[in-house]
């Protein structure tokens, strides 16, 4: 499995991808600073056989990015036939409630809040870390014949 | 996930939800947890629940654990009915089940699930990863359905 963050302040990407280790070893990471630079990648890896050998993907998504927004990001991925497989999980620091309906309605799988204090922010991350080096979890190949 | 939010465990065999909600338990979560030992019954309290009818009280905020290993027909005619719904579908649902299939892992992705477990056999393994899940979980912001 691949994760793919899709985070523009390399603070808090520095913390994600630590944490994330932490727990996650045996994982390869990906880091896009916006959300065109995800786009351009999942759909390139579509078309182009880049993901032929059948790579398994997550992405971790924050909202506020340039070019292309992490709502945008969403849409995209998931209004298409093999893309919409990829769990998108959002970890943002916006926390309206008006936000969080509207990203699972698009189908995000899951929505975080990155918590404000910097140690609550390192347990969350090991949190979702924990749970994606989950050895039982399947996540579905993306290639699809693409 | 706020304490108020419904953990609802769709799971035939009693055995295997006794081990979810130590599993749950372990990881600090105190949420009220709702047994359902059929993919019918299920539907029926989400259903009132989206009506704001029923036994589910105040709170509108539901992760649902979905086994889909006995009863893979009803288990994925569940599934495809709450992500077919408007509301609904703004509830995650996990796949906890027994069945380790590429074309099952597939289908659940389509339909839209946010995650899908394959139970470990050993009880202590299984609680530990349903422990991972609600370690997981209470970093988790929900949609509210309505």
């Amino acid at each position: 499995m691949v994760i793919l963050i899709a985070e523009d302040n390399a603070g808090h990407f520095q913390l994600i991808r630590k944490n994330l280790w932490l727990t996650c070893v045996d994982k390869d990471i990906v880091q896009f600073t916006n959300g065109q630079d995800v786009l351009d990648f999942l759909f390139n890896a579509q078309t182009k056989g880049h993901s032929s050998d059948g790579k398994e993907y997550v992405l971790l998504l924050d909202i506020r990015m340039p070019k292309v927004d992490g709502l945008e990001v969403l849409r995209k991925i998931k209004a298409d036939k093999l893309l919409r497989k990829i769990p998108v999980i959002m970890l943002t620091t916006t926390s309206e409630a008006d936000m969080v309906k509207q990203c699972y309605e698009l189908g995000c799988s899951y929505y975080v809040v990155k918590p404000v204090d910097y140690h609550r922010f390192m347990a969350a991350v090991q949190n979702l870390g924990a749970f994606l080096s989950l050895e039982a979890m399947r996540v579905p190949c993306v290639s699809g014949g693409g | 996930m706020r304490k108020d939010s419904i953990v609802a465990v769709c799971e035939g065999n009693a055995e295997h939800f006794n081990v979810i909600r130590r599993g749950l338990f372990r990881a600090g979560m105190h949420n009220e947890v709702v047994h359902f030992s059929d993919a019918g019954q299920t539907l029926d309290y989400l259903f009132e629940m989206r009506n704001g009818e029923g036994t589910a009280g105040e709170s509108r905020k539901c992760i649902l654990l979905l086994d889909v290993g006995v009863d893979r027909m009803n288990g994925l005619g569940a599934l495809e009915k709450i992500k077919c719904d408007d509301i609904l579908s703004k509830i995650p649902v996990i796949i906890l089940t027994v069945v380790d299939d590429v074309s099952l892992i597939e289908q659940c992705h389509e339909l839209g699930c946010s995650t899908y477990v394959v139970k470990p056999a050993q009880a202590r393994a299984f609680e530990d990863a349903v422990r991972r899940i609600g370690l997981f979980l209470s970093v988790v912001e929900l949609a509210s359905i309505e």
